[in-house]
């Protein structure tokens, strides 16, 4: 009886420490949000207002006319879907040829894969930089999406991982009916791992879209930029002007997507980067 | 034996067409310019006219630049936030393993960071920032302090974008212990309840041994993380910050190539960069090994 009061009360205090936790996790994020909806007067007032007065929804109009914002959804959707669609596609073939298919050096070839997850971006973006301009694609949106297409090594990895629970039977038996080895893929292995495919691409898609240091090497004017490089140019810009409500309500906007995405798929998610840490 | 081997002969082929993509992918984009990267290394390549061979010049120069000595010691500096982050992050997954009211909700709540746009949480950081009326300060003038201007004063600078990191960052090693935390089989935990260990005897030999490979995982991604931070520093600190305090590796690699040119000169802090990461991670690998073996 004793133990059980004393493991009640660690468990209480563990949740108010962890409440007081989220409140300093979730206040950053509402006083964006409250900062977007304010008067200029309620903006710099001290102490500072939560709640405005009245809701000013002036600024989530003006930010459409003040800046490329809506360019900037677009860009970053062309290229996110792209590079996700097409690079999800080459890479669960290439994951199911590693875990399934036999061939010469197989292992080899996938331990070189491998060892670009120990390169950093910066080792090699100024020769691809180089590569790219030589190409005259600076400028455009082509280097943000190509080296896209041709897969992604974590994705390869984590659903080969996964294809290893697949018994080989299946596939002996597809082939003894005469299936060619696209078809065994499209028919039989992707929808067996497509719930993993699913997890890896919503990562890939939100690691994509918050992408910055490429976009910012390579995108120039104002309308070829993604929303994060425009949001950025809104806060160098009006800053300076003091216009945080504006620049408030533009991050809002490049917030919500994700927001909305995670909300939404928030299982899936979490339980795909829970085995993505476990598993590696 | 004859149709065995022509069956082989094609499952090769295709297993080859498969992988031909990420292979080409890694030979173009990844190969290709890291050798080039060496290469251009030891030239005083500028991106648009000939590269003359300089051998080891750039190398010397930059071992005698006081500005790479500063963004190399600011990078390491800020790494710092990675065993608070560790620390906090278990404790917090340990909290909400108890089987507590509302931890789904909480999941969700430390977790919103870890997948919102890095240059948006810059942006409203560096307003949070703000000496006179951003939310940092008026939380401090609550209990009497008068804050500083965060990022204009050499000093706070740092620990302001440690903070933030940890802020954005946390969600995700929470989760990753969250999961390693759940599955330890909870006759563990019974049978050294029952031997009549304390708290600490079981975090010390039951939990913290058994979260150690998400630890490893974790400490090497980080690590390899930390070394690359960019996006923050650009935003917040658009010039590297006051006295060039808050400039890191890649900051300075960026504005050395793609501001002054100076492709050569930062292909070279570009590699010796990698070359950190890639001896940090080694090391971590191999006392990983180690202290596995001592445990068996």
């Amino acid at each position: 009886m004793l133990s059980l009061k004393r493991f009640n009360l660690t468990d209480l205090l563990a949740f108010i420490v962890i409440s007081i936790g989220a409140v300093f996790m979730v206040a950053p994020l509402l006083w964006t949000l409250s900062t977007s909806f304010k008067s200029k007067a309620e903006v710099f007032a001290l102490p500072p207002v939560w709640i405005p007065e009245t809701f000013h929804f002036e600024k989530y109009i003006e930010i459409w006319e003040k800046g490329p914002l809506l360019s900037g959804i677009q860009n970053s959707l062309i290229i996110t879907v792209c590079v996700t669609i097409i690079g999800t596609f080459t890479s669960s073939l290439a994951a199911f040829a590693f875990a399934k298919l036999r061939f010469p050096f197989k292992n080899m070839i996938f331990l070189l894969l491998l060892s670009a997850l120990m390169i950093p971006y910066p080792a090699v973006m100024i020769p691809q930089f180089i590569l790219f301009s030589e190409f005259g694609w600076v400028d455009t949106l082509k280097p943000l999406i190509v080296p896209g297409l041709f897969g992604n090594i974590m994705m390869i990895f984590f659903l080969r991982q996964y294809l290893t629970s697949v018994p080989g039977a299946i596939i002996e038996a597809a082939k003894i009916d005469g299936s060619s080895y696209f078809g065994i893929f499209s028919k039989i292995i992707f929808p067996l791992i497509r719930p993993a495919v699913a997890a890896q691409l919503i990562l890939w898609f939100m690691a994509v879209w918050n992408d910055y240091l490429a976009p910012i090497i390579y995108l120039n004017s104002p309308e070829k930029q993604t929303l994060q490089l425009v949001i950025a140019n809104f806060n160098a810009t009006y800053a300076i002007q003091t216009d945080y409500a504006l620049i408030m309500a533009a991050s809002f906007i490049a917030l919500l997507p994700m927001l909305i995405i995670f909300l939404v798929f928030q299982k899936q998610i979490i339980e795909s980067v829970a085995i993505s840490g476990v598993k590696g | 034996m004859k149709a065995k081997s022509s069956l082989y002969r094609k499952e090769s082929y295709y297993g080859y067409l498969f992988v031909l993509a990420p292979v080409v992918g890694y030979l173009l984009f990844t190969m290709y310019p890291l050798l080039y990267s060496l290469y251009g290394s030891f030239t005083d390549w500028d991106g648009l006219g000939q590269m003359t061979f300089i051998g080891l010049g750039n190398f010397k120069d930059i071992l005698a630049d006081e500005l790479f000595y500063k963004a190399s010691f600011n990078t390491i500096f800020m790494m710092i936030g990675i065993p608070i982050e560790i620390t906090l992050a278990l404790l917090l997954a340990m909290g909400l393993n108890r089987k507590m009211f509302g931890t789904t909700t909480f999941r969700v709540i430390y977790y919103v960071p870890v997948i919102s746009s890095l240059a948006a949480v810059s942006i409203l950081w560096q307003w949070a920032y703000n000496g006179d009326y951003g939310l940092v300060n008026q939380f401090l003038a609550l209990f009497g302090f008068e804050g500083p201007n965060w990022l204009t004063d050499k000093y706070t600078v740092k620990p302001a974008l440690i903070l933030m990191m940890i802020w954005k960052n946390i969600g995700y090693s929470m989760l990753l212990y969250l999961a390693a935390l759940q599955s330890v089989p909870k006759d563990y935990y019974e049978a050294a309840q029952l031997d009549g260990a304390n708290s600490w005897n079981i975090f010390w030999n039951i939990t913290f041994p058994m979260v150690k490979p998400v630890t490893f995982f974790i400490v090497v991604t980080k690590i390899i993380g930390g070394a690359q931070i960019f996006t923050e520093v650009n935003i917040m600190t658009p010039t590297g910050g006051p006295e060039y305090s808050s400039a890191t590796v890649v900051f300075y690699v960026w504005k050395k190539a793609f501001e002054n040119l100076q492709m050569g000169y930062a292909s070279g802090m570009a590699m010796l960069l990698g070359l950190f990461i890639f001896v940090i991670t080694l090391v971590q690998f191999r006392m990983n090994e180690r202290s596995s073996k001592d445990m068996e």
